[in-house]
């Protein structure tokens, strides 16, 4: 019994807007589950009172003072653009506009 | 399809006496801090597309968040003023979705670690009863930046269209501010909604955290509606209407959701779990997007920042900077003022107590401010169809045009040309009389010179007031209100008539 | 080979200042060897030599003034991985999906690097989004080691340790999320540090693993990454994670360790980073090394750090969840590559074909491992469950660092491997970062030192040395003491007897320029 089904890294793969082939499904399945059976060994370690870290280094409390700063120019935040129209990047059109 | 065009609404009493409604309400609040959430970019409305952003608010690889500390402050006041605990320490976790008006294709929001918890919110609704609302939990995130849909389907299969992006709104702060579920409120609930916004609305403004302007989208409300049998104590399948932009709209989508849900249960069907937009035109709601699955956030604690860990201090140091709260001002007022509760009842209906409030802290005197926005502002207001608040003057306005009416430098009648001219955008009070001219003639000399001048061109009225006939000396003195355009003071202008016709 | 490229960065920066010769003689010289060699090793993915002899001349310039050197590097060329952000170079990250992109701004470390007159040469190759251990999953074909160029110069960052390693540059800079600049610089015997997290600002690092990656120096000596750290390091008001201190005083423990003993250094030898898995001649280069500590005076103890055992699986399972979240910005958007964009297509269309044509095979293995460990169902059991063993790990160190001062370890369980020969075996492949991973997801310093060649393939070998957070100086002091000891022994320094690349050498067939991605061809999708 895989770890993780071609059917649930099919259904990844849409999650993360990853549109992959049918080989890549079947290699891709095959190998996630080879290291997802590797990794789950985290999950033998006893670790009930144990806190998880997020952070290694236990900063605390880091702000910015709300002073304005410089920004880019519209050329500049448009340099690296596909496609622009009006000052606007210009995307294909979207689905479901809320 | 087609059968779904014309939506089955059932009778409001109907619904009341059949189910009971249970409201969840999100309000998104942006904050006028002077720049954005994680970076330094200013936080202004309306600068042209794309020239209010760096590499962080753009998203750019290798950028980073850092914190703006006006913010965490707002937030804080804000969690205060509703009573809310401050947790002594919180985080931000990323909200993973795709989506293009969000540059990084995550939110920076909090998750299961907000800031604030746990407070509430006293209403008082028409009839004069309060209602308390629980406030869950208000937290921090950034906006989206805004998306501008080109085109649209021209009958062709494949349409043109396509979208533009402007990000000058990405990473403006937003405060969230989730109520806990609102039962209870039975025929009242469209009401407690409206009365719920627009508590949370004075509230921001009297912090000064947030513009509050629906109609720009700086306070913007999400309303969560189901309905239960009576009696049942089991909530039922909930929608999410969304594009609430107006504290009418507030009441309007809630009644409207009430009446359509409570259709859809009577006709035997199940509520679709979904989110639907409120048509301000129609006030209708209509399905949105209808996830296929439930969405999956992925949320993990950000690893860009580092936890918030208020201390004492700060907070109540916070607190001390609390301005008064609107209740706290309604409660003085009316003491002050001496106020019968209809009376003050009637005020926040319109919602002119706080302008009123703030009028008198100009200098104005209570009487005299409570005149103008009641009266003259109210019905310009209504004439416009907007709220007091939007109306376009402020209190230091008013204050000022009514010193200048008690310094004799206007009259009644040039006054309200001059707030008229404020309305009209046409600048400050003190400008509005230069360039109108609108200044009461002080000239003694040129006024008995008008004087001189009205005698003569009606020497048979002249006659009479001097041959005692007092009432006569009103032709004399609308001839000189008409010669001097109304800015010369009636009374004034008497005197001057009767004393050169002294017998 | 211009004798200017075989000298170490302080020789050449002391040069400089004294005007004994000039910066631009000096980024020539290094111009010329990359001109000779690249085509070879392929260590770079860009070249600014334009660039580069413009900011060498403005040094000079103002050395004739008489201004003081800005740093103790002006002057002294440097490679920068293609990790961080240039407004005058490309900074493609090894990926399609990125090719051609020209930052509007630079990072923290490039703006430092040219503030003390560093004179950046161009940009170096490197796994994608530096995910790997052998710089194959460029997008831009393989960078190959100087020392066997039918081998791996490690990654990700091999780009960066090949081109210091074949004398194209006395300084690079990598970035190290799991072990990227200490395996590539244990494989090409360079030296290469990871300082604490949070000591070198991430501002401008396109983010593999924001809790994990670390930007550090790559050199041929002790001396001259410490110089290069003091000049990268330091606090950066735009990166959250920055540790406000000052940098740890790097250069004074290379001077010191270089001339001094270990009398009284207690170091500590990891038990868990032996044995089943290690090539033996990877050991038995490490037990000599351990012999010259101990010969230097320092006390060698045995330290068992079991948590360290599972620092790998909890790795497999972080880097991916936030690579999955960081790497969800390249979409076509609003920079970068797009795909498919026919008029018919919707935005997510577009973009889920943007980032499938973008990305090469081991990204999106990452990216959907990633967004597996984060699902709502997966998250306690996975990504939960990894950062609980991460303090597992931090409470191992922590322990340890109370009976030694240093932590040592092989760097990598062997020496180079071959190109191809783990490129279709992940598991295999990430078990190069076996020994650097614990101090990635403890944020502590660690680097690696060359450790003389092994005895069985004549390639070299890394020596790890951990050092407790913001201690890094003591890792210095360490090698530093080490590395004068082996060269005094060995009569010369490893780097010297890094063949001469410019001999009649074919190298190996051509496997570099082609796409591995198992996707569709960028010729299929549509692209601008």
């Amino acid at each position: 019994m895989p770890t993780i089904s071609r059917d649930e890294v099919a259904h990844l793969a849409r999650l993360a807007r990853l549109a992959v082939t049918e080989e890549e499904l079947d290699l891709f399945a095959g190998q996630l589950d080879v290291i997802l059976t590797s990794v789950a060994r985290v999950r033998q370690v006893a670790t009930e009172d144990i806190p998880p870290t997020s952070h290694a280094i236990g900063l605390e409390d880091v702000f910015r003072d709300d002073l304005p700063g410089p920004c880019l120019t519209q050329q500049q935040a448009l340099s690296g653009a596909y496609a622009t129209e009006d000052g606007r990047f210009r995307v294909p059109r979207i689905l479901d506009e809320s | 399809m087609t059968a779904g065009m014309t939506t089955e609404l059932m009778d409001y009493d109907e619904v009341v006496a059949r189910f009971d409604p249970v409201l969840g309400l999100e309000v998104h609040v942006e904050l006028s801090t002077a720049t954005k959430m994680f970076c330094s970019c200013p936080n202004v409305f309306g600068a042209p597309p794309n020239t209010r952003v760096c590499p962080t608010c753009l998203g750019l690889p290798g950028s980073l968040p850092v914190l703006n500390r006006a913010a965490v402050e707002s937030v804080i006041r804000i969690g205060l003023a509703l009573n809310c605990s401050i947790a002594p320490w919180c985080r931000f976790a990323r909200k993973n979705y795709f989506y293009p008006d969000m540059p990084k294709n995550f939110q920076i929001s909090q998750y299961d670690e907000p800031i604030a918890v746990h407070g509430s919110l006293e209403l008082q609704l028409g009839d004069g009863s309060t209602f308390t609302v629980g406030i869950e939990r208000a937290h921090m995130e950034e906006d989206t930046g805004k998306s501008l849909h080109i085109g649209g389907r021209t009958g062709r299969i494949h349409g043109a269209s396509y979208s533009l992006l402007d990000y000058n709104r990405a990473g403006v702060p937003l405060i969230e501010i989730v109520t806990k579920p609102i039962v209870g409120a039975g025929a009242r609930a469209p009401e407690v909604a409206r009365a719920y916004v627009t508590a949370l609305r004075d509230l921001l403004r009297a912090l000064g955290v947030s513009d509050v302007r629906m109609d720009q989208g700086s306070l913007r409300c999400d309303a969560n509606v189901s309905l239960m049998p009576r009696g049942s104590s089991v909530f039922g399948t909930r929608t999410e209407t969304k594009n609430v932009n107006s504290l009418r709209s507030v009441e309007r989508a809630v009644r409207y959701e009430m009446c359509r849900q409570a259709a859809v249960l009577a006709s035997g069907d199940e509520i679709v779990q979904e989110t639907r937009h409120f048509d301000e035109a129609s006030g209708t709601t209509s399905t949105g997007r209808r996830k296929e699955t439930s969405e999956d956030y992925r949320y993990f604690p950000e690893p860009d920042l580092v936890p918030i860990t208020p201390s004492d201090e700060w907070v109540e140091k916070l607190r001390t900077t609390l301005p008064e709260l609107p209740w706290q001002r309604q409660a003085r007022v009316q003491a002050e003022w001496d106020l019968s509760d209809l009376e003050l009842r009637d005020l926040v209906n319109a919602g002119a107590l706080d302008l009123i409030a703030a009028t008198v802290d100009a200098g104005a005197p209570p009487a005299e401010a409570r005149s103008w926005w009641v009266a003259y502002l109210t019905q310009q207001a209504n004439a416009r169809g907007v709220e007091l608040a939007e109306l376009g003057i402020n209190p230091h306005q008013v204050a000022r045009v009514i010193a200048l009416v008690g310094a004799g430098t206007l009259t009644n009648n040039l006054a309200r040309r001059v707030v008229d001219g404020i309305l009209a955008g046409e600048g400050e009070p003190d400008d509005i009389i230069a360039t109108r001219g609108l200044a009461v003639v002080s000239d003694e000399s040129a006024l008995a010179a008008a004087v001189e001048q009205a005698l003569a061109a009606q020497p048979d009225v002249a006659a009479k007031i001097r041959g005692g006939k007092v009432a006569a000396a009103g032709a004399i003195v609308g001839a000189v209100m008409k010669a001097t355009g109304g800015k010369a003071n009636a009374q004034r202008v008497r005197e001057l008539v009767l004393a050169r016709c002294a017998p | 080979m211009s004798q200017l490229t075989r000298l170490s960065a302080a020789e050449l920066a002391e040069r400089i200042s004294r005007r004994e010769t000039s910066a631009v003689e000096v980024t020539q010289a290094h111009l010329d060897r990359i001109g000779a060699v690249d085509p070879v090793v392929r260590a770079f993915l860009h070249l600014d030599a334009e660039g580069a002899l413009a900011a060498a001349a403005a040094v000079d310039e103002g050395l004739q003034h008489g201004d003081p050197a800005a740093s103790p590097l002006a002057g002294v060329p440097l490679a920068l991985k293609d990790v961080f952000t240039t407004v005058d170079m490309p900074t493609t990250c090894g990926s399609r999906i990125l090719k051609g992109w020209r930052p509007p701004y630079d990072a923290t470390v490039t703006r430092k690097l040219r503030e003390a007159g560093v004179v950046i040469l161009g940009k170096t190759n490197m796994d994608e989004f530096a995910m790997g251990s052998s710089t194959e999953n460029s997008a831009y074909g393989v960078t190959r080691n100087p020392w066997d160029l039918d081998r791996v110069p490690g990654g990700s960052g091999g780009g960066s340790a090949t081109a210091v390693a074949a004398f194209e540059a006395p300084l690079a800079i990598g970035t190290d999320t799991g072990g990227s600049i200490r395996q590539p610089s244990s494989v090409t015997g360079t030296v290469g540090v990871k300082p604490t997290y949070g000591g070198v600002s991430r501002y401008g690092l396109v983010a593999f693993s924001s809790s994990l990656d670390q930007g550090g120096p790559v050199a041929r000596t002790v001396l001259d990454a410490a110089l290069l750290h003091e000049v990268i390091g330091g606090h950066d008001q735009l990166d959250s994670t920055s540790i406000d201190a000052p940098v740890p005083p790097v250069v004074a423990a290379a001077r010191a360790g270089a001339t001094g003993e270990l009398t009284g250094v207690r170091v500590g030898v990891v038990n868990q980073f032996r044995g089943e898995g290690y090539q033996p001649g990877v050991l038995r280069a490490f037990e000599i090394a351990v012999g010259r500590l101990r010969d230097l005076g320092a006390a060698i103890v045995e330290v068992s750090c079991p948590a360290f055992d599972y620092a790998l699986p909890a790795y497999y399972l972080i880097a991916p969840s936030e690579c999955s979240s960081n790497l969800a910005r390249f979409d076509g958007m609003r920079y970068g590559l797009r795909c498919g964009d026919d008029g018919t297509r919707t935005a997510e269309e577009v973009m889920s074909l943007t980032r499938e044509a973008g990305f090469g095979a081991e990204v999106k293995r990452r990216i959907i491992l990633g967004t597996y460990a984060l699902s709502a169902g997966y998250y306690d059991a996975y990504y939960g469950q990894a950062q609980k063993v991460r303090t597992l790990i931090i409470r191992d160190f922590a322990a340890a660092f109370e009976k030694v001062d240093v932590l040592i370890s092989p760097t990598t369980p062997t020496t180079a491997f071959r190109l191809g020969e783990r490129v279709d075996d992940p598991l295999a492949m990430y078990l190069s970062d076996l020994c650097t991973i614990p101090s990635n997801l403890a944020g502590n310093a660690a680097l690696s030192v060359p450790a003389g060649l092994a005895d069985d393939d004549g390639l070299p070998v890394g020596l790890q040395v951990m050092a407790p957070a913001l201690a890094d100086d003591r890792a210095y002091r360490v090698a530093a003491a080490y590395e004068a000891a082996r060269d005094a022994t060995d009569g010369d320094p490893l780097w010297s007897r890094v063949p001469d690349l410019t001999e009649d050498r074919s190298p190996g067939p051509s496997i570099g320029t082609e796409d591995r991605s198992p996707g569709p061809s960028i010729a299929e999708v549509v692209g601008r």
